[in-house]
């Protein structure tokens, strides 16, 4: 019957359920935007450095605190991680599946600091297409993922700074990218505290 | 055996912007590669006016005595050409994936200037795969 499978009708757009939202995005036109992306913010910038740490990084930072509230609401009932081990291991999966499609290749913790994580990725989506040029030093585009984890964490109460680096892997032609996280202080006496 | 001699690519108006060769055949220097480039550029544009047929491409295969070159132009105007062993099949095959590394490796780069010589590492190491597995079917028919 025609009409049968149509979508109910809210008058209220706010009693509409969220929708599980299309899973797949078309790579070659994310990779074109985030090449634009780059491109642009190299106009505006004096150095690398500053593309890296603050533009690349705030990019990614407005998407984090976006994906944290959606994925909230979506998945956990508009409840949020109180825990450290709790709100890494979601970045590291349900974070990572909505944006790329597949859950982080690891998650460990750093063996020098008390206060460091590490999430690393073989190859990182954003970088897949992309060949850093040789006299741009230890540049990495994973900065913009940096900015995302950053924006989760700082948004879900656990202030870090998050950077993006290269690291050779033995074997391998291309390294792989590590996402270094190094919380706050703060949030590592609070999670003492918590116990 | 090696069946490909030289790879080209040259940006729409002529100039090289990318040469590998392979093997000690038909080895060029640079000032040749870079003639031999602008060269075919316009004799591909020569050809496309002389042709009898309406709306024709330019020339996508030469064949001599001592090498066959195939050509293939995108909608764009960028050539790639290979230089080969006469008789080498499945070369347009190769220019068609070749193609395809290039608009993912070398313009999705957002450190790639157009029209400019291609530097980028993951274009060349997923071109020397696609050569190479293309040598590999060629041994194995």
């Amino acid at each position: 019957m025609i009409g049968v499978g149509k979508i109910k009708q809210y008058s209220n757009v706010l009693d509409k359920p969220l929708s599980k939202g299309k899973q797949e995005v078309s790579l070659s036109a994310f990779a074109f935007l985030f090449s634009e992306l780059v491109q642009y913010n190299q106009t505006q910038v004096d150095n690398i450095s500053e593309l890296e740490r603050s533009r690349l990084e705030d990019a990614g930072y407005a998407v984090g605190a976006r994906v944290l509230e959606l994925l909230c609401h979506r998945d956990k009932g508009n409840r949020r991680e109180m825990r450290l081990l709790g709100i890494l291991s979601f970045v590291h999966s349900t974070v990572w599946k909505v944006l790329f499609g597949k859950v982080a290749d690891s998650l460990e913790k750093g063996t020098e600091h008390e206060d460091e994580y590490m999430i690393s990725e073989k190859e990182l989506l954003v970088n897949r297409f992309i060949s850093i040029p040789k006299d741009m030093g230890t540049f990495n585009c994973g900065a913009f993922v940096a900015g995302i984890v950053r924006g989760v964490l700082d948004s879900a109460g656990f202030p870090a700074v998050v950077t993006a680096h290269f690291v050779p892997v033995e074997g391998q032609q291309r390294p792989r990218t590590t996402i270094l996280i190094k919380f706050a202080e703060e949030v590592l006496v609070r999670e003492a505290r918590l116990g | 055996m090696a069946a490909i001699y030289s790879l080209y690519i040259i940006n729409k108006s002529g100039g090289l912007i990318f040469y590998k060769d392979y093997g000690s055949a038909g080895r060029m220097d640079t000032n040749d590669s870079l003639r031999v480039a602008s060269l075919w550029h316009s004799m591909h544009a020569i050809s496309q006016q002389l042709s009898p047929t309406v709306g024709c491409s330019g020339i996508e295969l030469l064949e001599a005595d001592t090498f066959d070159l195939h050509c293939f132009q995108s909608l764009t105007g960028t050539k790639f050409f290979v230089v080969c062993e006469p008789g080498t099949p499945h070369m347009e095959s190769l220019l068609k994936v070749i193609y395809e590394l290039y608009t993912d490796y070398v313009l999705k780069n957002p450190f790639y200037e157009m029209e400019m010589p291609i530097r980028c590492e993951l274009f060349d190491i997923h071109l020397t795969q696609a050569i190479q597995k293309d040598r590999v079917a060629l041994l194995g028919r």
